[in-house]
């Protein structure tokens, strides 16, 4: 069918701009969407499954279950359900995404790909050896690039996350400790500015953590932590560069200080994507540090997860490294150590041998980039933040003079007076098209926006973000208090009661009326 | 670099605004002796995509894909089909390159997806309630243990020996470093096992298995009643969400904490990972749980809308005070779980597990016929144990060779001992000419 023009109007004749109220409460392409169990047709199917076999049952003597409560819904139903709830979402494939700390950059798609070749995903974790030859060279080869990028002496792949990366290095810290016999070591150090997930894993671990606080210019308390250092600390965490935004220039001193009271440096390597390929953590004194490959390594953030954490181990900590890991034989056959047996080595830390997904994405990231490309991504994600800070820092309240690294912080003390908050500039930010900073972290400032643009967004997206949030700023100090307040208003729902929420949680569905259960009681 | 937007003359124009003549100059903190001047070496440089594809399909292409002969592998990864319409759905960039939705009002689509997740793993484990996700099965065990060490104020754990050794070696690591008591209970592949003789007044918790790893389906009411009278929290594992169509759930065995692997729905096998860990827990345990919650609320329009909370319990707020570290879960594997649940509904998913059991009574029906082998269970769902007259993991090398994927043996998973076992697995993807060409090549290889 061709488009008819005869009779149909072609140009505007009202011009009323006014948003009006729908029927259905549909806005154009912002749709409505119910929960799936309120779409539910008893009987409907989204698959088409055949017959089942006659055969006996085996179950033995359980009672058989009852009706579950699942919905049912037709392929169409499912598939325009999701479509609707992903467009209630901001993403990076949307626009600027500068959470700071998240590392929010683009996801290539050629790695969405690699990670969906059937001799990677259709591979059993537990298959023969000889079968998966494949798999195990590209766990030994990206081990190979994440040692050679951080000057370090050992990689494990098998933490799931960068907390759990953590959990995994302190462990490592322990199991040297006592190697030496050395049981009076309780504490661990951590900044005051030190994401949650630090002194979390410190505490999981079973250790005090003592907080060290910052300098004026955001950086450690050098006189500060070697006051606090001793024979009863194990370690210290320190992020690098660290959530300020800042890089640690004291960093080799601090190793120093850390070595000579016997304890071990542990780095929080989130940051990493503002320095790889220009200094390496081995450099500095780091002994073991883990690695978000769903920060620096661009594997997708999936609505919060999965991630991957390798941890990488200088020579001072590279014997513990724990099960499993990937050893190549001398006639080159790759081979899976998977039990800690007798040695040093402890673990293990979770089912099978880590997140083979992230790890082919990660290596596709690294190879499309090379060693050379990567150096230049350091380069633009540090010049992206640094270009903020200097075109915000007028309007804006830095909290630290400069250079910053891949982000730069800025506190409220640019609202004060004005009754605007932090989380009122957010809110107002989103409805200019743009996710919003990290808001209140770190806790080292009052009120911190956290902003951190990554190498992949172009100057043209920057200086928009730039018009926006000087707009901002200044109508922030104009006291137009109403505006933030009532913001956003052109997003799916405006603001919601999250103190309502804790006080009476509704954690899931519910139907009006419990369906009868076929199981006896 | 395609990946990198600035050009020679935006990054001219943008050293000029920020006041410096090089970028190095922004680098003027890190320590001189550390600095590198140029690429690392021992790296290769850029690459196009072809060239990467081309590096990458080889070493895939030195795999064999489960998918691409017939296979029976299990033992806490299950080779199911997943609908065209889960990976579609997957990839939409809202979803896939999206994080934590901390901001809620942008954040909807994801937040709504969670209240759905929650709810349909409640359903599943018949639970009351379930958190957004966890890394996977075995790290959600050790969490489910470590909260019932908090609920209960004790310290010291049962293991079942039908709990999957992975799983067990994640809590034992952490029972290591956090300190805590594990009782390891000897793999019992035959038979059962008194784990109740093990509960004394400092015991936090039992965990057990269902069906346990060698394919036992259990009943563990009596159990969890007895754990009951004796202040422990019972704790059930299920490495196949599939089973869950058919038996009996956690919730009406009396669980307190039911610490599941969802994988078997909408996740490929990926050769280990990543995986989507369930965690459901009664009610009155909701306030100790570890990870994500996404909860009910209105907005300033008074519409329903979705947040995360809860959030006191996290690392974000409480810190070295956290119900756990987790930060980053595995949302969009939860994702993928919730569609391939919603496509299955209630009758696909019904009848999905009643083929996964029909499929392994004939499996186990075919392998039984062939002289050597012995059946050893008397119960199963979609995966038993069998006993061969050599060392299983020989036999699985050697059906590798014949292009059959048959099986895990016991010893891999144990780290040696019961070396004659093996466990085989038989989902909907197995055709009965799969299970002769097993059988055929089972007997030639005995
Ligand atoms: C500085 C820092 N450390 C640690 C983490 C924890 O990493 P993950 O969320 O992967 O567990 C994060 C990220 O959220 C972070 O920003």
């Amino acid at each position: 069918m061709s488009m008819n023009n005869q009779g149909r109007p072609t140009g505007i004749q009202n011009t009323d701009s006014a948003v009006p109220e729908t029927v259905t409460g549909n806005r154009g392409l912002q749709i409505e969407e119910p929960l799936i169990f309120e779409q539910d047709s008893a009987g409907r199917c989204g698959v088409d499954l055949p017959e089942v076999p006659t055969v006996g049952s085996r179950l033995g003597a359980v009672k058989p279950r009852g009706r579950i409560g699942l919905p049912g819904l037709a392929e169409p139903q499912v598939v325009r359900h999701y479509t609707r709830l992903s467009q209630k979402n901001y993403a990076i494939d949307s626009g600027l995404y500068p959470l700071g700390s998240c590392t929010m950059k683009h996801n290539p798609r050629l790695n969405e790909k690699m990670a969906r070749l059937p001799g990677f995903a259709d591979v059993h974790p537990l298959q023969p050896e000889s079968t998966v030859q494949g798999a195990l060279e590209l766990m030994a080869e990206l081990g190979r690039w994440l040692a050679t990028l951080t000057g370090m002496a050992a990689v494990t792949l098998a933490p799931a996350a960068g907390a759990h990366g953590e959990m995994c290095g302190i462990m490592a810290i322990r199991s040297a400790h006592d190697a030496k016999g050395d049981k009076g070591r309780t504490k661990i150090l951590v900044p005051e500015s030190a994401h949650g997930t630090n002194p979390a894993t410190a505490a999981a671990c079973g250790y005090a953590v003592e907080a060290i606080p910052a300098t004026e210019d955001g950086r450690v308390d050098l006189e500060a932590l070697k006051a606090k250092l001793g024979p009863d600390v194990a370690g210290l965490m320190l992020t690098n560069p660290n959530t300020c935004g800042l890089f640690e220039r004291d960093i080799i001193t601090i190793a120093e200080a850390v070595h000579a009271a016997g304890a071990y440096f542990y780095c929080d390597g989130a940051n990493f994507n503002a320095i790889v390929g220009r200094v390496r953590p081995a450099d500095l004194g780091i002994d073991v540090m883990h690695i978000n490959l769903h920060k620096t390594f661009s594997t997708p953030h999936g609505g919060g997860g999965p991630g991957s954490g390798p941890v990488v181990f200088a020579e001072s900590l590279a014997p513990f490294v724990p099960v499993p890991y990937v050893v190549q034989d001398k006639d080159g056959a790759f081979r899976l150590v998977e039990q800690a047996g007798d040695g040093p080595a402890f673990g293990r830390m979770k089912a099978f041998h880590g997140q083979m997904g992230m790890f082919v994405r990660a290596l596709a990231y690294m190879m499309s980039h090379g060693a050379d490309g990567l150096r230049q991504v350091a380069n633009d994600a540090v010049l992206n933040a640094n270009y903020l800070l200097a075109r915000l820092q007028d309007v804006m309240t830095p909290s630290f003079d400069g250079p910053c690294m891949h982000e730069c912080l800025f506190d409220d003390r640019f609202l004060k007076g004005t009754g605007v908050t932090t989380l009122d500039i957010a809110k107002a930010l989103i409805d200019e098209g743009f996710h919003p900073m990290t808001m209140y972290f770190p806790l080292v400032v009052h009120g911190a926006l956290l902003i951190e643009p990554t190498e992949t967004e172009s100057k043209a997206s920057l200086d928009q973000f730039v018009t926006a949030l000087r707009a901002l700023a200044e109508r922030a100090k104009s006291g137009d208090v109403a505006y933030f307040q009532g913001a956003p208003r052109l997003t799916p729902r405006r603001r919601l009661d999250e103190t309502a929420a804790a006080r009476k949680p509704v954690l899931r569905w519910t139907p009006a009326v419990e369906p009868e259960t076929v199981a006896a009681e | 670099m395609r990946y990198l937007p600035l050009t020679e003359a935006d990054r001219r124009s943008m050293l000029e605004a920020i006041g410096v003549p090089s970028v190095d100059e922004l680098f003027r903190d890190v320590p001189e002796a550390a600095r590198l001047s140029g690429p690392i070496k021992g790296l290769s440089n850029h690459m196009g995509e072809l060239e990467v594809d081309r590096a990458l399909s080889a070493m895939a292409g030195k795999n064999l894909p489960a998918g691409s002969v017939p296979s029976f592998l299990g033992a806490g990864a299950y080779r199911h089909h997943i609908p065209a319409t889960v990976d579609h759905l997957v990839q939409r960039g809202e979803f896939l390159t999206a994080y934590t939705p901390y901001q809620p009002e942008v954040s909807q689509g994801t937040l709504q997806v969670l209240f759905e997740f929650q709810t349909q793993v409640s359903l599943l484990t018949g639970m009351d309630v379930a958190n957004a996700s966890m890394y996977d099965g075995a790290t959600a065990c050790a969490e489910a243990v470590m909260m019932a060490n908090r609920v209960t104020r004790r310290k010291r754990a049962v293991l079942s020996g039908g709990l999957h050794p992975h799983y067990r070696d994640t809590t034992t690591t952490d029972a290591r470093f956090i300190g805590f008591e594990t009782v390891v209970m000897p793999p019992a592949p035959t038979g059962g096992e008194d784990l109740l003789a093990e509960v004394d007044g400092d015991t936090s918790c039992v965990v057990v298995q269902n069906p346990d790893v060698f394919g036992h389906v259990r009943d563990y009411t009596e159990l969890g009643r007895a754990c009951q009278a004796k202040g422990a929290l019972l704790i059930v594992v299920v490495t196949e969400a599939v089973s869950l169509g058919l038996l009996t759930p956690p919730g009406e065995m009396g669980a307190d904490i039911v610490a599941a692997e969802g994988q078997s729905l909408g996740n490929a096998l990926n050769f280990g990972g990543p995986y989507v860990g369930l965690f459901a827990v009664k009610e009155k345990l909701v306030r100790q749980m570890p990870g994500r919650l996404c909860g009910q609320t209105v907005d300033a329009d008074g519409r329903r809308g979705f947040v995360l909370t809860l959030s006191t319990r996290e690392q974000h707020i409480r810190r070295e005070k956290a119900t756990s570290n987790i930060c980053t879960n595995s949302g969009l594997c939860a994702l993928a779980f919730s569609i391939h649940l919603s496509l299955l509904g209630e009758e696909g998913f019904t009848r999905l597990a009643e083929i996964n059991h029909a499929k392994a009574v004939q499996l186990a029906d075919k392998l039984a016929g062939v002289k050597g082998v012995e059946i050893v269970n008397g119960s199963f769902f979609n995966e038993f144990t069998v006993k061969l007259p050599k060392p299983a993991a020989e036999v699985v090398e050697a059906l590798a060779q014949r292009g059959i994927l048959g099986g895990v043996p016991v010893s891999r998973l144990f780290g040696g001992g019961l070396d004659d076992l093996l466990i085989v697995a038989a989902t909907e993807t197995n055709t009965e000419s799969d299970m002769d060409a097993f059988a055929t090549a089972l007997a030639e290889v005995l």
